[in-house]
């Protein structure tokens, strides 16, 4: 990592925090850090999967100013996609304030100075690690999801010429074989991240690290759905509106989580909750992981 | 494609003119023969007689040189596998055809169940019931003599013995039409030898099978096929009914192996 791609990305730049970033983008660099070229061709990748729906598309990444694993994938996505009329919101598990997706909004806001929120209906952008927010999204917006491992053969066949044949050839008898494991271990399909989905009835796609209760809100999704594998070097996306199926039995349907009790805070029934530790005598509390889901929801309760 | 509407009279799988080289050795030419609905045939021999070669080549494992191998598919006609797509030779091999390797872990996906590994071919023709699944895995299991019970256990508990009846059930289940088995008895004890060749043949028999057969042994020739190939040197030199060419061998070679001359 250069000097300069640290100033861009991990060092935490005060004028951000401090509202005063209003001047521009940093002139060091070019818009959205990438140079115009790196940024046609991830457009070419992303044209691709869009108009293959669940297909992997193999791009050249291009190291980030961040480590792999802070999803240097989706960032790029981002990166080749914005522009400065774009209003950026980054979550990570569902989350505005984490320290991974604090330091992903300062990247965009030192090198494109375009507008950043939280509230999820403003967002023209929204770059996610591990969740889709709870509010509708509309076909104004694009999710862009940051993917660890975008390959969902791989437990069960570790060669990837033979995952590519099997993806090609729509050979996908092993990802039932892993759900059958799963049942026959547990009594249930206890897969509850990354659960395996078909899209466009035919390529099969890992959904990133997402929850199995964000699946059924990728069917049909009126925002355009990308994912980035920094690492692995793939991109792919679902197009709006797009059929998207969790594989299951017919004895074993497809469920999503559910929880005996509502949010703590806000009171929803409805949203994936987070249990977190409130203090150190081990009391707990469950609330929405959608963290800006939940304070609209409680500011409109009171 | 002739006898199109006489299937009755065709042969199961045709081999014509067989030819396979590596960097300039002949490992098998000019092999032809005949496979029957309901036959074994036995291709015996030396290693390095072209008997392994020939199989691969003949389930699609080896691209051959030069020849033919026509199979009669589900429809009644006569096709040579080099003329299907890859999807449908892929599905030809884990439906209509089983594949019995020598070595078990070869044949057995080690991280799954003994009933994933069943349950494999029967998702592949669009099972999603796993009740049913798993009813059939168990009664396969109980078929080829493993018990049921042990439905949920990997395939690195069982014995070598067991693995191969567990290779066996996982290639059956989809009912197939023709088996190709590699020293299926090769590498067990006698005595675990002896028990497999048994339940071989009595499976065999119950489901019309046909299968080519690939084995140094003649004993187990002698036990489960029809007819016998003795290959040497890359080409077939004697053929003939199995008994017949146990008992009487023409060829000077094959009147070796039989009086057990040469070493295996
Ligand atoms: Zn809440």
């Amino acid at each position: 990592m250069t000097q300069a791609a640290q100033n861009a990305g991990m060092q935490v730049d005060q004028s951000d925090v401090t509202g005063e970033a209003k001047a521009g983008p940093d002139p060091h660099y070019n818009f959205a850090y990438l140079d115009e070229q790196t940024k046609r061709m991830i457009r070419r990748a992303i044209l691709k999967g869009v108009a293959i729906p669940g297909y992997q598309v193999p791009f050249a990444s291009r190291e980030m100013p961040m480590p792999y694993g802070w999803g240097t994938g989706g960032v790029q996505v981002t990166a080749s996609i914005i522009g400065p009329d774009d209003v950026l919101k980054v979550i990570d598990q569902g989350a505005d304030d984490t320290t991974n997706a604090v330091s992903i909004r300062q990247f965009f806001v030192r090198t494109t100075d375009v507008e950043t929120t939280t509230h999820t209906e403003e967002a023209s952008i929204i770059q996610t690690r591990h969740r889709i927010p709870e509010q509708n999204l509309s076909e104004d917006q694009i999710l862009v999801y940051q993917v660890p491992i975008p390959e969902p053969l791989r437990f069960l066949e570790p060669r990837e010429s033979e995952t590519r044949k099997m993806h090609a050839l729509g050979e996908y008898g092993l990802m039932h074989v892993k759900l059958y494991e799963d049942i026959a271990t547990h009594g249930h399909i206890a897969t509850t991240y990354a659960y395996p989905v078909k899209v466009n009835g035919h390529y099969i796609m890992d959904p990133s690290p997402t929850p199995k209760f964000d699946n059924p809100k990728m069917h049909r999704m009126p925002a355009l759905q990308l994912f980035g594998a920094g690492r692995e070097k793939r991109i792919y996306a679902i197009p709006p509106h797009t059929a998207v199926y969790s594989l299951d039995f017919e004895d074993h349907p497809f469920e999503v989580q559910q929880w005996e009790q509502s949010c703590e805070i806000c009171g929803a029934g409805d949203t994936f909750l987070d249990e977190v530790v409130t203090d150190d005598q081990g009391g707990r509390m469950f609330v929405c992981s959608d963290s800006d889901h939940c304070n609209r929801h409680q500011e409109a309760a009171e | 494609m002739s006898n199109h509407d006489q299937p009755l009279e065709q042969p199961l799988l045709r081999v014509t003119d067989l030819a396979k080289s590596y960097g300039g050795h002949a490992a098998c030419r000019e092999v032809s023969f005949d496979l029957w609905p309901g036959e074994i045939l036995a291709v015996v021999g030396e290693s390095g007689s072209g008997k392994t070669t020939l199989l691969k080549c003949i389930s699609a494992q080896l691209a051959c040189d030069d020849g033919r191998i026509e199979y009669l598919m589900r429809d009644g006609v006569m096709r040579d596998i080099h003329s299907l797509s890859e999807a449908e030779r892929r599905f030809l091999m884990r439906t209509d055809w089983g594949f019995v390797h020598q070595n078990p872990r070869e044949g057995l996906r080690m991280r799954v169940s003994a009933g994933a590994n069943i349950a494999e071919r029967m998702i592949a023709v669009g099972a999603r019931n796993y009740g049913k699944i798993r009813g059939t895995a168990e009664d396969w299991m109980d078929q080829v003599e493993l018990d049921p019970a042990r439905v949920d256990h990997q395939p690195n508990t069982f014995s070598g013995g067991m693995q191969q009846r567990l290779q066996i059930a996982r290639n059956l289940v989809t009912h197939p039409r023709l088996m190709f088995m590699d020293e299926p008895t090769g590498g067990l004890d006698v005595s675990v030898q002896a028990r497999l060749l048994d339940l071989l043949r009595s499976l065999v028999t119950k489901m019309q099978l046909s299968a080519v057969l690939v084995t140094h042994d003649l004993a187990v020739a002698r036990l489960l096929s029809h007819r016998i190939m003795v290959m040497q040197g890359g080409e077939v030199i004697e053929t003939g009914l199995t008994d017949q060419v146990l008992d009487d061998p023409q060829h000077p070679y094959s009147q070796m192996l039989v009086s057990s001359i040469l070493p295996v």
